[in-house]
């Protein structure tokens, strides 16, 4: 069974007919030949697949594009500006937070969420003081960019340099 | 996957009275669990009703100072909530124990309670599971169980609720209000999971049209010291061997009021009302502690493979209340 959708992707509006059972991902991928988020495992357990929608970070693949329909959807390719990297894009670039690169676009839109969520206060796992950030900001410890960023895998091992680019985009 | 058609109903109403009018359909909330469940195969609806942009998205205060919590308020926004992280901590740490950012931004409260089990089985559609294909027999028993139940299991099923957020609201003794045939309807949680016994295909006593449109919380000043305990195999993303919510106040050194529930144990939250029993008047010690935890677990019967999990869960016990006890000592 088919269904029409308008998606706002990357700035740009898009309107695609998709079968009932197409997932954002395949959507964003195969009919709108956005292939900036990649798909993994497509069992939500890698986070290659994270976009922003309504500017929250999303896993694409546990999302049925039909229930979207009216959405906006930012992918790591639509946070450039021209040809200005995204400030978390350029941070992964100077502190090598990559190696293969396929987890990348997935790390970064997760990266761009996490840090307004932390901007708005949200605690996480190993928040100690859950009241402390209610009226203000959270503050981002290693720890807190490790245990905020756990959905996103890389099998390369990167993670120390995609610790310390976030480190570096949350300190500004 | 099966092909399925796609509604969007305008209101609640509209969604239990499209989903009575013919059988086969499943409500789709945040789908973090249910589309994973479409595409690995083990479950084919024929139509989807998509309950995710109902107006059920707000937290509001109850006349009594309770929460009254929309099915659809995001668990990140819930675990977020300034009321949720000052009076009910056991709450909010729970909901951050579950899942990743990227998972919790997506999934609903409805969802989080009626999510499947993870027993790897039941997940997939090449084995035997009675949950999954009533009948066909527990490939787990003689399986791989490490994730499985101590508590209440049966011989037709040994798996656990997966839900972290379920086990503190089954301390909190929250209620859950259900729209369905016949109206609306208030379901203490206690209520709304069951045991597996000879049919564990049905997780909840929810009737088919059943739509939970919002989780209640009473007013608990009990629960402003209470905390979520989770035992995992790795320290983030990963679901529970064994957890536990609770609450504790001590007065004179005296346990006045306590509530304990425990998660990876059961085919439900499991609320210890045995070691609450026993707790409750006495010393706030840990010799009680142990007693109180040694006095549930006589309950427990577990398959060779899992006797470790008896003294996990009883240590895990112990130790969150006396971290508790020690917080209500200063």
């Amino acid at each position: 069974m088919e269904a029409e959708i308008t998606l706002r992707v990357d700035g740009r509006e898009r309107t695609v007919t998709v079968d009932t059972r197409t997932s954002l991902l395949d959507a964003l991928r195969e009919r709108l030949g956005v292939t900036s988020p990649k798909k993994g495992c497509d069992h939500g357990q890698c986070g290659a697949c994270t976009v922003l929608l309504e500017g929250r970070r999303t896993l694409s693949c546990l999302s049925l594009a039909v229930a979207q329909g009216g959405s906006e959807v930012v992918t790591a390719a639509g946070l450039v500006d021209g040809d200005t990297l995204h400030p978390v894009q350029q941070a992964f670039v100077d502190h090598d937070g990559l190696q293969c690169g396929y987890c990348t676009p997935g790390q970064v839109c997760s990266a761009v969420g996490m840090l307004q969520e932390a901007a708005d206060g949200a605690p996480s796992h190993v928040t100690e003081d859950l009241e402390a950030g209610i009226d203000g900001g959270a503050e981002l410890t290693d720890d807190e960019i490790r245990e905020r960023m756990s959905g996103n895998l890389c099998r390369c091992g990167a993670y120390p340099n995609i610790v310390a680019a976030i480190r570096e985009v949350a300190a500004r | 996957m099966t092909p399925f058609a796609y509604e969007r109903p305008e209101d609640a109403a509209g969604a239990v009275t499209s989903m009575l009018a013919a059988p086969g359909g499943a409500y789709l909330a945040g789908g973090t669990n249910l589309v994973d469940h479409l595409r690995l195969g083990i479950t084919h609806p024929e139509r989807l009703v998509d309950v995710s942009r109902l107006p059920l998205d707000r937290v509001a205060t109850q006349p009594d100072g309770g929460l009254r919590i929309g099915a659809m308020v995001r668990n990140s926004d819930l675990a977020a909530h300034p009321r949720v992280r000052r009076d009910y901590p056991v709450l909010a740490q729970a909901l951050l124990a579950g899942a990743t950012g990227q998972i919790r931004n997506a999934a609903t409260t409805g969802g989080n309670l009626l999510q499947r089990t993870r027993c790897s089985y039941f997940q997939d559609a090449s084995t035997p599971c009675n949950k999954r294909d009533p009948g066909s027999g527990c490939s787990a028993i003689e399986g791989y169980h490490r994730m499985h139940a101590i508590l209440g299991a049966s011989g037709h099923c040994i798996a656990t609720h997966p839900s972290d957020m379920a086990v503190a609201l089954a301390a909190l003794d929250a209620d859950v209000l259900v729209l369905g045939e016949a109206g609306e309807r208030v379901v203490p949680l206690a209520d709304l999971y069951r045991l597996p016994g000879d049919q564990p295909e049905r997780d909840t006593t929810l009737a088919p049209g059943d739509l939970i449109t919002d989780v209640v919380l009473p007013a608990l000043p009990l629960a402003r010291v209470s905390a979520y305990r989770k035992v995992r195999e790795r320290a983030s993303y990963a679901f529970a061997l064994v957890s536990v919510a609770a609450a504790l106040r001590v007065v004179d050194g005296r346990v006045d009021e306590v509530r304990l529930a425990l998660g990876g144990v059961a085919h439900r939250p499991w609320r210890a009302t045995r070691a609450e029993d026993a707790l409750r008047g006495g010393p706030a010690t840990e010799q009680a502690f142990l007693d109180a935890a040694e006095a549930e677990l006589t309950q427990a019967d577990p398959l060779t493979d899992l006797a470790w999990k008896v003294p996990m869960t009883r240590n895990t016990i112990v130790a969150t209340l006396r971290d508790l006890a020690a917080r209500e000592g200063r």
